[in-house]
C-alpha cells in the first residue's frame, strides 16, 4: 500500500480522494492555490503544499511544482482528479521518470484515448461505429473552414484534450466558425493547457450514454454498466443517473462489449469512461474514451457498490480484478446532480462571492459530495461545481422522490445555483417518463443570449 | 459634447484584451468603435463572456491590465461618445 498520495487538484473531486485515501489508511499531500488557501481540501488533507499564483497554469496546471511538492513531501504517488493534470500524458510520464506512480492510465493509454482523434482511428479499427470528422487536429482558422465545407454545416468544435464541454461550439455556418474559432481555442488553452480543436458533423440532440470501464495490470478490462448523461447545456452535464431509462438488457451488453472492444483494442488501464451517442434509431457511435477519474462516478457507485477511487488507487499497486459487471448484484437506480455556482435564470452567468447560508441535505439514499461550507468564498478564476448531490433508490421513482426531497432540504445562499433548475428538471413528466435526450433542458431555460 | 463611458466588468473574473495571447488586442486607445463590437473578453469559472460596446465611440482608457483578476463592478475600460 502506498503510505502517502498527492492530490492534484481542488475542489470537491479533491475531497473525494483525500477520502478515499483516509478510508485506506493513507496519509495525504493536498495543493493548492494562493486563491483556495480557504477551501476544505487544506483543511482535511494531512499536509499541504501552497502553490504561488491563482492561475491554473502557475497552479493546478503546474507540472513542475506538483512533481516537485510531491518529491519534496515524500509522496509515493499522485492521483490527478479530474480536468487539470488528469489526461497530460506529458505529466504522466513526468511522474514515473520522477519514481511517482501516477494513479489512473498508462502514459500509452493516455496518448490513444486522451487524442480523441486517435481514439476513434482504434474504434474504427476495432469494429465499432464513428461519427463522421476531420480526423486530424486543426490549429488554423482557415484550416477549420475548408475542413468544415467538407464535411458540411453544421459542425461542431472540439478540444483535442478536451472533456466537460469547455473549449466545444457548434457552428452553424462560415461566419460563425470565424468568430468562435479563436475563443474555443482561447478556452481549450485555459482548461486544458492544449489550444488544439478538430471538428467532426454536429448530431441533433442525440442521447449521451457512457460505459464506466476498469482495467488491471494482468490485461482484464471490466465495465460497471452505463450512466445516462443526456440532460445537459452547452454540452456540460448537469444531471447523470445510472442506469440509463433509454438502454433495454439486450442495447446495454451490446454498448458495454463496444466499450471493452475499444478499451481492450489500447490495452487500457485503470479507470475510464467510453463515451457514446444514441441516436433516436438506438444507433450508437464511439465518441471518445475519457481516461480518467469523471465527475458523475458516484452514480456508478451507488448502483455497483464499487468505490471507483478506491479500485483506482488498487489497480496502481497491481493488483486485480477479481469481479465483473454481472457478477455485481444491482443496487436500483441513482442519479445525480451537479451543484454548480451559476444562474439558470440568467443564462448559466457563473455566481462567485461568499455563502452566507449554508444548509447541507441528507438522510436515507443521499450522498453528498462537495468542498463548500458556511463562510466558504467561491473563487471566480476555477470551476463553478460546488457540490454533487447523489441519490439511491430502489427504482427510478424512488430516486427522483428522494432527489426531490433533498434539493428541497438544500439552502447555498446569496450565489445562485442549479437548485432550482434540477427542481424543474426532476418534476417535469418527460423526464419522469425517461423520454430525453440532450436538448431537453432548452425548454426549462431562458431565450439563449447571443453571448 | 463628448460623453464619458465607463464599461464595468458584469461579475468577477479575469480580464483579457486578446482573443488569445497570439492575437492582436480587440482595441487600442484610440480606437473608434461600433455598438456590439467585442471591447475584451472576462473569464469566470472557466467561462469567456465577450464584453460588448453599448455604443458607437472611442476608446480613451484601457483601465484593467491584461490577464489580472478584475472584482465585480470594476471599471475595465472608458470610452467617448459624441
Amino acid at each position: 500500500m502506498f503510505n502517502k498520495i498527492l492530490v492534484a487538484n481542488r475542489g470537491e473531486i479533491a475531497v473525494r480522494i483525500i477520502r478515499a485515501c483516509r478510508d485506506l489508511g493513507i496519509k495525504t499531500v493536498a495543493i493548492c492555490s494562493e486563491a483556495d488557501r480557504q477551501g476544505l481540501p487544506p483543511v482535511i488533507a494531512d499536509e499541504l503544499v501552497c502553490l504561488p499564483g491563482f492561475k491554473p497554469a502557475d497552479t493546478y496546471l503546474n507540472m513542475e511544482k506538483i512533481l516537485q511538492a510531491a518529491r519534496e513531501t515524500g509522496s509515493q504517488a499522485i492521483h490527478p482528479g479530474y480536468g487539470y493534470l488528469a489526461e497530460n500524458e506529458e505529466f504522466a510520464v513526468g511522474c514515473s521518470e520522477s519514481g511517482i506512480v501516477f494513479i489512473g492510465p498508462d502514459p500509452m493509454n493516455i496518448h490513444l484515448a486522451g487524442n480523441k482523434l486517435k481514439a476513434k482511428e482504434r474504434a474504427v479499427q476495432a469494429g465499432v461505429p464513428v461519427i463522421p470528422g476531420s480526423g486530424r487536429g486543426i490549429t488554423s482558422l482557415e484550416d477549420a473552414a475548408v475542413i468544415a465545407a467538407d464535411i458540411g454545416y453544421p459542425v461542431m468544435i472540439k478540444a483535442s484534450a478536451g472533456g466537460g464541454g469547455r473549449g466545444m461550439r457548434v457552428c452553424s455556418d462560415r461566419g460563425v466558425l470565424r468568430e468562435e474559432f479563436p475563443i474555443a481555442r482561447a478556452e481549450a488553452g485555459s482548461a486544458f493547457g492544449d489550444p488544439t480543436l478538430y471538428i467532426e458533423k454536429y448530431l441533433h440532440n442525440p442521447r449521451h450514454i457512457e460505459i464506466q470501464i476498469l482495467g488491471d495490470r494482468f490485461g482484464k478490462v471490466i465495465h460497471l454498466g452505463e450512466r445516462e448523461c443526456s440532460v445537459q447545456r452547452r454540452y456540460q452535464k448537469l444531471l447523470e443517473e445510472s442506469p440509463s431509462p433509454a438502454l433495454d438488457d439486450d442495447l446495454r451488453e451490446r454498448i458495454g462489449q463496444a466499450a471493452l472492444k475499444v478499451a481492450r483494442s489500447i490495452n487500457y488501464f485503470n479507470a475510464g469512461t467510453v463515451e457514446f451517442m444514441l441516436d433516436g434509431n438506438k444507433n450508437f457511435y464511439f465518441m471518445e474514451i475519457n481516461p480518467r477519474l469523471q465527475v458523475e462516478h458516484p452514480v456508478t457507485e451507488a448502483v455497483t457498490g464499487v468505490d471507483i477511487v478506491r479500485e483506482q488507487i488498487r489497480l496502481s499497486l497491481g493488483e486485480p480484478l477479481e469481479y465483473d459487471f454481472s457478477s455485481l448484484p444491482g443496487r436500483g437506480w441513482a442519479i445525480e446532480c451537479r451543484i454548480n455556482a451559476e444562474d439558470p435564470e440568467r443564462w448559466f452567468l457563473p455566481s462567485p462571492g461568499v455563502i452566507e447560508c449554508y444548509r447541507p441535505p441528507g438522510g436515507y439514499g443521499i450522498r453528498l459530495d462537495t468542498h463548500i461550507y458556511q463562510g466558504y468564498q467561491v473563487p471566480p478564476y476555477y470551476d463553478s461545481l460546488l457540490a454533487k448531490l447523489i441519490s439511491c433508490g430502489p427504482d427510478r421513482k424512488s430516486a427522483i422522490n428522494i432527489m426531490l426531497r433533498a434539493l428541497g432540504e438544500f439552502t447555498i445562499e446569496p450565489v445562485k445555483t442549479t437548485i432550482p433548475l434540477h427542481k424543474k428538471i426532476l418534476s417535469d413528466d418527460l423526464f419522469v417518463e425517461g423520454a430525453f435526450d440532450t436538448g431537453f433542458v432548452k425548454k426549462f431555460l431562458p431565450d439563449e443570449d447571443e453571448d | 459634447m463628448a460623453k464619458r463611458v465607463e464599461i464595468k466588468a458584469p461579475i468577477a473574473g479575469v480580464f483579457y484584451r486578446n482573443p488569445s495571447p497570439e492575437d492582436p488586442p480587440y482595441v487600442k486607445v484610440d480606437d473608434l468603435v461600433k455598438k456590439k463590437q467585442v471591447l475584451c473578453l472576462l473569464e469566470t469559472m472557466k467561462v469567456f463572456q465577450k464584453i460588448k460596446s453599448p455604443t458607437d465611440g472611442k476608446i480613451v482608457e484601457i483601465i484593467a491590465q491584461n490577464e489580472d483578476p478584475v472584482a465585480d463592478s470594476a471599471v475595465l475600460l472608458i470610452l467617448e461618445t459624441e
